[in-house]
């Protein structure tokens, strides 16, 4: 029973029934939001500025003590500037896209646990739901580039598409070879069941879901929908003002909701020693996010074959395979037994990438399509 | 067995990057650090030495632009009183040649270099502003008696935190932000 029901049953006992049933839900509402938004600000700052020293600069360093306010004075900027909608755009669409990325990016959270019993809705479905409403965004992203009426910003919404569509796939089968040790879809259950974290158990799979995560959530290297040597800003070419701040937090959000669903699915969730469960939660998403600033910092951008082939030709194979072997050794290894099951599957995991590195290879390091 | 086909190169360059994070930044952080400017920097306007101009007008003839304008009468020696020596440095190139055909090195180029005014009449200077003064130092161009007095320019490549970058001797900039500096 998560906190919130318990919250509601005791408001049963002295308020009336409707009252009950509301009050734990705007509560909890209220308090996601506040989370996702208070969080999305300071990695706004954090990747600014650890974009900054992986690039031997201070990042934005004046604006308050070490400039922990540049977050805010960039968005009171952002709000303050003309909002421009194209004459030939469709109007209502340019006006929705904004709302269908950044709304469904919020809905991520509801099913984050944030420690025992404290996770908005413990949904019984909860990572099919996290994969299913992660994806609506993608739509968000395509009614912009149509609504923008300008053709880089179209290019980039179907670049989006194919690219979402294409790292679902492997995201998928990354997730369910997690579900296949937990028995259970739900978030709580997940994190309950990982007394040795996942990514001990099954780092092949860690791999190509974070793989898999960065490329839905667009960062680099797989940023091509706003590849600006190539086609301007993307699909958000033609927003300005309060649109391109929605984008902007979309985006960040996305970022955080996916740095907290890989803490839960593969590093243990709240689980660790000491510390109070919501700030091991805390550590691993920041350390998830400092990995991905570090991949943006590292990483050149891919080309769009590449990312497409990289995507059918080495993360769905590898996710595939790495499926059944997760399912043979559920099947057949004794469950006294984890630590055989992870040195057997770092051996796997090793063993694959070096096989599929070696099929990229063809052409003396050059990937071939 | 060669790595350098296995994505090796991937992990290489994570490395390098990290190994970023604990190297010292290298930005200036300007207004409060800055770096020594080249000792023949053609800087801030011009400097006018009063006592050793004659009032020729060679520099008012060599300017490209005409920008410098001299209005003198002839004085009790039989010799030039400088009444108007104004420079529209607004309009001015920094080729330095008022500087260079100066036959008395009564004109030096400035040193500093932040010349950022509000209204455009203030970067018309009257003969009084052109003067020695704290805020406006000499720089070594087409001059090397001044030239050899200056502080070596800080390259980034050499340049010292610690030590501070600044480095300026005669003029102590970052207190001083009168006109010119």
């Amino acid at each position: 029973m998560t906190l919130l029901e318990q919250f509601q049953l005791w408001l049963a006992t002295m308020w009336p029934e409707w009252a009950a049933y509301v009050t734990p839900a705007i509560v909890g509402v209220v308090i996601v939001i506040a989370f996702a938004l208070c969080m999305v600000i300071v990695f706004i700052y954090f990747e600014r500025r650890l974009l900054g020293r992986f690039q031997i600069r201070l990042g934005p360093n004046r604006l308050g003590p070490e400039g922990i306010f540049q977050p805010i004075a960039t968005a009171v900027k952002v709000l303050l500037k003309e909002d421009i909608v194209p004459a030939k755009g469709d109007k209502w669409l340019h006006w929705l896209a904004p709302l269908v990325v950044f709304v469904p990016v919020l809905m991520i959270f509801a099913v984050v646990p944030f420690w025992e019993g404290a996770i908005f809705i413990d949904l019984n479905v909860g990572i099919v739901y996290v994969v299913a409403i992660s994806s609506v965004s993608a739509v968000g992203i395509y009614m912009a580039g149509w609504a923008s009426n300008n053709k880089y910003a179209l290019i980039s919404a179907l670049r989006m598409v194919a690219q979402v569509v294409s790292y679902e796939l492997p995201v998928i089968l990354s997730i369910l070879g997690v579900v296949l040790m937990v028995g259970s879809l739900s978030m709580s259950q997940i994190v309950a069941a990982q007394t040795i974290p996942f990514i001990l158990l099954q780092p092949l799979g860690f791999i190509i879901f974070f793989l898999g995560a960065v490329a839905e959530m667009n960062r680099s290297p797989f940023d091509l929908l706003e590849a600006d040597s190539e086609i301007v800003a993307g699909f958000h070419t033609e927003y300005s003002g309060m649109k391109f701040a929605m984008f902007y937090l979309g985006e960040y959000c996305h970022a955080l909701a996916y740095s907290c669903i890989i803490a839960t699915l593969f590093l243990g969730g709240w689980r660790g020693p000491l510390l109070p469960p919501f700030l091991w939660l805390l550590i691993k998403v920041v350390a998830v996010f400092f990995v991905i600033v570090w991949i943006r910092a590292t990483l050149p951008r891919l080309r769009v074959d590449q990312l497409m082939s990289f995507a059918w030709k080495c993360l769905l194979p590898m996710a595939v395979i790495n499926l059944f072997v997760v399912a043979a050794e559920v099947l057949w290894l004794p469950e006294s037994l984890p630590w055989i099951m992870v040195v057997v599957n770092f051996a796997f995991a090793g063993a694959l990438i070096l096989l599929w590195s070696k099929l990229f290879t063809l052409g003396g390091g050059r990937v071939e399509v | 067995m060669k790595f350098e086909r296995y994505g090796i190169g991937i992990a290489k360059g994570m490395a390098l990057t990290f190994k970023h994070l604990f190297r010292p930044p290298i930005t200036v952080q300007y207004p409060e650090e800055k770096l020594v400017v080249s000792r023949r920097i053609r800087g801030n306007e011009l400097v006018w030495y009063p006592d050793r101009c004659t009032g020729c007008a060679t520099c008012a003839k060599s300017c490209p632009q005409g920008n410098i304008e001299i209005v003198t009468h002839v004085g009790d020696e039989n010799n030039y009183v400088v009444d108007k020596f104004e420079v529209d440095t607004g309009r001015c190139m920094f080729c330095g040649l008022c500087v260079e055909s100066c036959p008395y090195e009564a004109l030096a180029m400035g040193l500093s270099y932040e010349r950022a005014q509000y209204r455009r009449g203030q970067l018309v200077l009257s003969k009084e502003e052109l003067r020695l003064s704290d805020v406006r130092q000499p720089s070594g161009y087409a001059r090397p008696k001044i030239e050899a007095t200056l502080p070596e320019q800080s390259l980034l490549v050499n340049w010292d935190r610690e030590k501070g970058g600044q480095k300026l001797s005669l003029v102590p900039l970052s207190k001083k932000r009168g006109r010119g500096v």
